[in-house]
């Protein structure tokens, strides 16, 4: 096997330091490593974080195709700096069998980019009626310990309360997708000021909030775990606090687009900022950030959701909902949370790899950059500045929020278990 | 609107010689129509208005009757609209009685091509019928770009395509004048 | 320089009075014995219409004709065009034939700006009508009957609304019409109040330049116009009122109502009406009611839009024209 020397990285931020990987595994950390029959790249500057890992990620395969596949979108995933991926349920046909699980997890290990973790739906057909059999996508060789009914919201109490107490059986959790279909018929963005502008249905808060409240309550009465995806109001916040401050088992991501962007771009009526969750406002913006800095949020997921381009080439009320993100996440957390001072570097490892491994209880990512441990280490320049280029990228579908915008940061080399996956930048 | 260099435009005609010329060609009327029973005044926004109010006053005192008189927008008939963005319009207000078997008389400040004219002929058609249409005008510059000649030329002035005629009227502009002047850029037609 | 008519929000003052006073020009045209102007002749205005509308197709379709532009209509009404990819589709279409307007009525609020921005298509684009966004041709015709009636066909001439209390009342929350008439209202000078039961007024009204009011008969004796907003009796089915009854007895505007308003105030309704619902047939049919008014000057309101915005080189709209005299 071969040896990789890092020369010189900042790990997670701190004192510049020599890593040496010896096969699949992390063999030294230290100053002055030999870099003898190794293969040299010189890191000065650059921050060396563990491989970053998406709790949340739409990968379309089977099914949509068109969109991404598990190639495309581990690729993706790669060159944003992703060692591992969840890859969500909401598939053609519903990841709500073990062997579509098995698939997925199959292609996954075909790919050789990027881990790739099955999310089992929790309920068949994601329809919120039946739950799907969970223990046997469990037992699975894809192991499933996420599930989620994603795109549509466990909105029946009862579902929801069984789910959370039948996974507690094998460490399992429920990640719920918070909207309450009643309140959000017809809803086309943020419920607010915009909304009332534009005329374009109304997405409440109140219809993300008042799910999360009754599913703490839930998870607390019951005695489980319940990840909440995607949150995006500063009351949601509040609720995922308030309940953290009880002692309940409660987890939270957001998205990188709900740390950026707000509800104002919706004005352009163009679809690419078309997302579900909707983006929110300003207040809503900060208050994220704020809750990603002191942990009230644990963790960033992606939420990439792919679509092809005939998707968003119309107008708004026919176009899909989600944008792609495995990209730019690391750019945009950079921006949002690192360049404004709310979260070092090292926050930055905890909220995209060791937090999201932990909730997902991944085993062989989200560890320490230390001697022994797997060698999924992701590089970043966090010097570089450039516009974003939807063109160069590696996933299939190009609905990015971003483009041309100038955005900080960039993975220059990502290693999946001592292979190089990126190097200097591109796929190797 | 016109530039000019250094030289400013000089006055070619005065308050006094507008009025003489205005009285001149009220009586040309009155005679070329035999006692105007049936001449309805229509000025050509904004300058041709007030002239064709002048004229029909002194029509008034010459005939002592009650002479019509309005006004005749010719903004959607121009042939060179594609060339400008759309230009605010102004008024057409057609006597009460009407045109219908009249004897039209246009009344405008300054003829040189000859479109404005091509263009009132054509909105007039739209309205009604006249027995005839005349033309009279303050002052003629030349440069005809169509077959059109006035019937009433206040003042027949010589000029180069270089040079600017603007007529001043104190309903408009504070005092009555034309100017002759000189153009600085390109050159700025009728219409 | 704005090519399109997309929101009565990008309108300046001017812009509207502008278009309100070429409006009055044209309402004089429909008196000649030939209605036409040759202006827009070898223009191609195509109506494109996604959503039925017989009297705003109408509409648009006698003020291109009497302006002598060639009209198409495009009905693209129906399951297999509801898709996005058909306004892209369909715009394409109309480019190639050579479309210098595009007039759109649309059920998805947004489609008019999108056709505008995309690059889909090079010609000017009217908004007819999108969702529950803005139907701004509208707001311009009820300002222009507004004006006419409360300051006068030649009074108005050059004026905008200054002061003016005009009274909105009915489903804010689904209504481009109410949107389109706040926004262009406050433009010109009025004072704008929202009726209606709190669950019809959108939530971030507060940011609308206006007063909302829960309360009817408060704002009556207040209104110089009061305009009545259609309310679709399904609306009931979705909670936002209890019966049709309890939203009459509240929200309506009846005989008893009509007389608590000043004597010079009129009643608007930008049609079509729902009587015995938000208005009682006496006072649609009273002579305060300016329903079939506004029909006519939808006419020449939407004549003064195309020509303001196809009749020059580029559009006279915005910003503020200047009236340049030309030596002749």
């Amino acid at each position: 096997m071969s040896k990789i020397l890092i020369r010189g990285a900042k790990v997670l931020g701190g004192e510049p330091q020599d890593v040496l990987i010896d096969g699949e595994s992390i063999e030294a950390v230290g100053t002055g490593l030999s870099a003898e029959g190794a293969t040299v790249v010189e890191a000065e500057g650059k921050i060396l974080l563990p491989g970053l890992v998406d709790l949340h990620t739409h990968l379309r395969e089977p099914g949509r195709e068109d969109s991404e596949t598990v190639l495309t979108g581990t690729k993706a995933a790669a060159v944003g700096g992703f060692t591992a991926v969840h890859a969500m349920a909401n598939t053609f046909p519903v990841a709500d069998t073990a062997g579509v699980v098995e698939q997925v997890w199959r292609l996954g290990k075909e790919s050789g980019y990027c881990d790739v973790q099955p999310v089992g739906a929790v309920t068949v057909g994601l329809e919120g009626k039946k739950l799907a059999e969970l223990g046997a996508m469990h037992d699975s060789a894809a192991g499933v310990k996420v599930f989620s009914d994603d795109g549509k919201c466990v909105d029946d109490a009862v579902i929801m309360r069984r789910a959370l107490e039948y996974v507690k059986a094998f460490d399992g959790v429920v990640a719920q997708h918070a909207q309450e279909p009643r309140l959000t018929e017809g809803a086309q963005m943020n419920e607010g000021v915009v909304s009332s502008e534009l005329g374009l249905g109304g997405w409440p808060a109140v219809a993300e909030e008042s799910i999360i409240a009754r599913d703490v309550l839930l998870a607390a009465h019951v005695g489980s775990r319940v990840h909440i995806c995607h949150l995006s109001t500063a009351g949601s916040v509040e609720i995922v606090r308030w309940a953290k401050s009880k002692g309940w088992n409660v987890t939270a991501e957001v998205t990188p687009h709900h740390l950026l962007l707000t509800d104002e771009l919706v004005r352009t009526y163009n679809p690419v900022y078309k997302v579900n969750p909707p983006l929110r406002t300003e207040a809503d913006v900060m208050a994220l950030r704020e809750a990603l800095a002191d942990g009230t949020i644990d963790c960033v997921a992606t939420d990439h959701a792919p679509h092809p381009h005939e998707d968003k080439d119309c107008e708004w009320a026919a176009a899909a909902m989600g944008m792609v993100g495995l990209e730019t996440a690391l750019s945009v957390v950079q921006q949002t949370m690192v360049d404004s001072g709310l979260l070092d570097w090292a926050g930055v490892a905890d909220r995209m790899s060791f937090r999201p491994a932990a909730i997902g209880r991944l085993e062989g990512h989200g560890r320490p950059v230390s001697a022994g441990e797997p060698a999924n280490l992701t590089l970043v320049d966090p010097a570089y500045r450039g516009a974003v280029d939807p063109s160069g990228f590696a996933s299939r579908s190009r609905n990015t929020p971003y483009e041309g915008r100038e955005l900080p940061g960039r993975v220059t080399h990502t290693w999946l278990r001592g292979r190089a996956t990126v190097v200097d930048g591109n796929l190797a | 609107m016109d530039t000019v260099e250094s030289d400013a435009p000089r006055p070619v005609l005065e308050g006094p010689d507008i009025e003489r010329v205005l009285t001149r060609i009220a009586h040309e009327i009155v005679e070329r129509a035999k006692g105007a029973d049936d001449v309805v005044l229509l000025g050509i926004p904004t300058r041709g208005v007030f002239l064709a109010r002048r004229l029909a006053a002194r029509l008034e005192q010459i005939t002592g009757r009650k002479m019509p008189v309005g006004s005749l927008d010719i903004t959607m008939y121009r042939d060179d609209l594609r060339m400008r963005p759309a230009r605010a319009l102004a008024r057409t207000e057609i006597p009460g009685d009407g045109i219908e078997d009249r004897l039209v008389v246009l009344v405008d400040d300054v003829l040189f091509s000859g479109r404005t004219i091509r263009a009132a002929l054509d909105a007039l058609g739209d309205i009604g019928r006249p027995r005839a249409v005349q033309l009279a005008v303050l002052v003629d510059r030349g440069h005809r770009e169509l077959p059109i000649r006035a019937d009433y030329v206040g003042k027949n002035l010589p000029t180069s395509l270089r040079e600017t005629v603007k007529v001043q009227l104190s309903e408009e502009d504070g005092r009555d004048a034309v100017l002759l002047g000189l153009q600085q850029t390109a050159q700025v037609g009728e219409q | 320089m704005k090519r399109h008519l997309i929101s009565a929000a990008d309108l300046t003052r001017d812009d509207a009075v502008l278009i309100l006073d070429t409006a009055e020009e044209m309402a004089r045209v429909a008196d000649r014995p030939i209605k036409k102007l040759p202006t827009l002749r070898g223009r191609t205005v195509v109506n494109l219409f996604f959503e039925d509308s017989t009297r705003t197709r109408i509409s648009f379709e006698a003020a291109a004709k009497r302006l002598s532009a060639d009209v198409i209509n495009f009905s693209a009404k129906g399951s297999s065009v509801s898709k996005g990819e058909s306004l892209k589709d369909t715009a394409l279409t109309l480019e190639a034939m050579g479309a210098d307007a595009v007039v759109i009525r649309h059920h998805a609020s947004g489609a008019p700006y999108r056709l505008a921005t995309s690059g889909w298509i090079d010609g000017a684009v009217v908004n007819a009508g999108d969702g529950t966004h803005e139907h701004p041709t509208q707001a311009l015709l009820d300002a222009f009957t507004m004006r006419r009636r409360l300051v006068g066909p030649d009074a108005g001439i050059g004026r905008d609304l200054d002061g003016r209390r005009i009274t909105i009342v009915g489903d804010v929350l689904h209504s481009r019409v109410a949107r389109s008439n706040v926004h262009l209202l406050h433009t010109l000078g009025a004072e704008v109040t929202l009726v209606a039961p709190p669950t019809l007024v959108p939530i971030g009204v507060e940011h609308w330049p206006c007063q909302v009011s829960y309360h009817l008969d408060e704002v009556l004796p207040k209104s110089d116009a009061v305009m009545m907003l259609r309310v679709q009796r399904e609306r009931m089915n979705a909670a936002f009122f209890p019966t049709e009854r309890e939203y009459s007895r509240r929200y309506g505007l009846d005989g008893d109502r009509m007389a608590r308003m000043p004597e010079h105030a009129i009643v608007m309704h930008p049609g079509p009406m729902n009587r015995g619902m938000e208005i009682t047939a006496q006072v649609a049919d009273s002579d305060r009611c300016t329903a079939v008014e506004q029909v006519a000057n939808g006419v020449s309101t939407r004549m003064a839009v195309l020509y303001l915005l196809l009749g020059g080189n580029e559009s006279a709209i915005s910003p503020a024209p200047a009236r340049t005299e030309e030596n002749k």
